[in-house]
């Protein structure tokens, strides 16, 4: 087995970058990406009365399908239920190979690429990238509680269309 | 003479208590009292000879305040770190305990930090570790379960809030003095001081850096965290270690996850005559430049396979100002006048 292989866990990629990907792009679209998305929030916010019809339960499955769809070609989602894209520049930290939230770890390499995975570009220098195109830098500065692994696979677009409701 | 804080009544035992401390134990009070720290780092033995310890700190004990057990540093499989603090604790000396969260999740981190604290650990530094691709092991599952910044909140929650992340009461809560780690010298340099900010809010009270051999990259960190009040909120340590020679520079700077050294230092490395004193000399003044740069409250010594080095380092470069940190036969002479008598 290969050492990087040693990696492919829960959450964490195999392939540094799957083929196809546009997580770098996504990163330096970040400003434009994250104005829809807040759009697209405000959306989701007026569906729930339909939700609700259906059942928030009922539509666990097909929205967690479309939400994996979306953002694992967008931002090679991990699907851990607890997105936090909006305090980390739209870079994907569960593609941190030491799925790290709250910022890069000291082993980032000169180039700014991983110490895990050589050709991968450092998951956190893309998010601070990211964060200063979206003008959050500052919100990168707020400490992210540990994951809860429960969350796993639970789309987060329903979570945000209820809180959107809510609120 | 150590500061009479620093000396109990029984070296192994916890201090007597202080006012606004977290902890009973020597590293904070040297901290607090305003004083140059100086730590230092064993890598624990590939064995469970428990003598193997004292042999490795016997050559600089007197020159440090606090020595820290890695846990499986580089990712390579030595002796735990909770036992190495033990049986530091032992023989008196004041441990930083490194715990990292590359091997085990939250249940078995909170055991340990239990645990620790009921052995006596007074000092524990928070990681994240490094990878499994670095060390002996490269076929391991990382765990990763919380990062250095989450394992620092769950830390604080433990200490001050009397509680399991679960929200279960713990009865007799850990009294530690908490760390972090930091690389001023990793990309991106920007974040490294929010990153350090957001450490603190976590709960970070103390910070020992990885290797500096870079002044300005250092510099710049320090200024930056100084203009956002850092300094003033926690104690910062900049990480040092003598290289050994150009070549072993050189494979540090390629192999080992985090570590920058610049051209310079290899180039005058590669100049010198005697390539260890030459890295000894390098080491003794960024010690100086780093005792001179504000916000800077002490240095924690890295020196693999060079443990005997120590010494004459912290000697040379005078940081100590004539202090001398706790040692074995100077506590003996304290209590030696003690039983004489009180005045």
């Amino acid at each position: 087995m290969r050492p990087q292989d040693a990696f492919a866990h829960t959450g964490v990629a195999r392939a540094p970058l799957p083929p196809g990907s546009l997580r770098l792009w996504s990163v330096s679209h970040a400003a434009g990406l994250a104005s829809f998305y807040r759009k697209f929030e405000r959306f989701l916010g007026k569906l729930d009365p339909i939700f609700r019809w259906i059942g928030y339960d009922q539509m666990e499955k097909p929205m967690a399908t479309l939400e994996r769809a979306v953002k694992a070609k967008l931002f090679d989602c991990r699907m851990c239920g607890q997105c936090v894209l909006s305090s980390t520049g739209l870079s994907c930290p569960m593609n941190c190979p030491k799925g790290l939230r709250n910022g890069p770890c000291g082993g980032v390499r000169a180039n700014g690429n991983c110490e895990v995975h050589p050709a991968m570009p450092c998951v956190w220098v893309q998010a601070f990238k990211g964060a200063e195109l979206m003008g959050s830098v500052a919100k990168m500065g707020e400490a992210l509680p540990p994951i809860d692994q429960r969350k796993s696979g639970k789309s987060t677009w329903l979570q945000a269309a209820k809180a959107h409701a809510a609120s | 003479m150590p500061h009479p804080d620093d000396v109990g009544p029984v070296p192994s035992a916890p201090l007597p208590p202080l006012p606004g401390h977290v902890s009973r134990g020597r590293l904070e009070r040297v901290l607090r009292r305003g004083e140059f720290a100086v730590t230092a780092e064993i890598n624990p033995p590939d064995s469970a000879d428990p003598d193997e310890i004292e042999l490795r700190v016997k050559p600089f004990e007197g020159w440090v305040d606090a020595i820290n057990a890695t846990d499986g540093s580089g990712a390579n499989c030595h002796m735990s770190s909770v036992a190495v603090s033990a049986l530091l604790i032992r023989l008196g000396y004041s441990p930083v305990t490194q715990i990292s969260c590359r091997d085990h999740n939250r249940i078995a981190i909170q055991g340990n930090v239990l645990g620790a604290a009921a052995l006596g650990v007074a000092n524990i530094l928070c990681l994240t570790g490094d990878g499994v691709q670095a060390g002996d092991h490269p076929e391991a599952k990382p765990v990763f379960d919380l990062d250095s910044t989450a394992l620092l909140q769950t830390i604080r929650m433990m200490r001050d809030e009397g509680k399991f992340l679960s929200g279960r009461k713990i009865t007799g809560p850990p009294q530690v003095f908490v760390g972090a780690a930091e690389n001023p010298f990793a990309l991106p340099y920007d974040f490294r001081p929010i990153r350090l900010a957001k450490k603190i809010a976590a709960g970070a009270q103390f910070i020992q850096t990885q290797y500096c051999y870079d002044i300005p990259l250092m510099q710049r960190f320090m200024t930056r965290a100084c203009d956002m009040g850092l300094d003033k909120q926690c104690f910062i340590l900049a990480g040092v270690g003598p290289l050994a020679s150009a070549k072993a520079a050189k494979w540090i700077r390629a192999n080992v996850p985090g570590v920058h050294i610049p051209d310079e230092v290899i180039a005058r490395m590669e100049g010198a005559k005697n390539q260890k004193t030459e890295g000894k000399r390098i080491c003794v003044e960024l010690i100086q430049q780093l005792r001179a740069m504000p916000g800077v409250s002490g240095i924690h010594l890295m020196a693999y396979k060079q443990e005997e080095s120590i010494a004459e380092i912290v000697r040379q470069s005078g940081v100590l100002s004539g202090r001398t940190p706790w040692r074995r036969d100077l506590v003996a002479t304290t209590q030696a006048v003690e039983s004489q008598g009180a005045l």
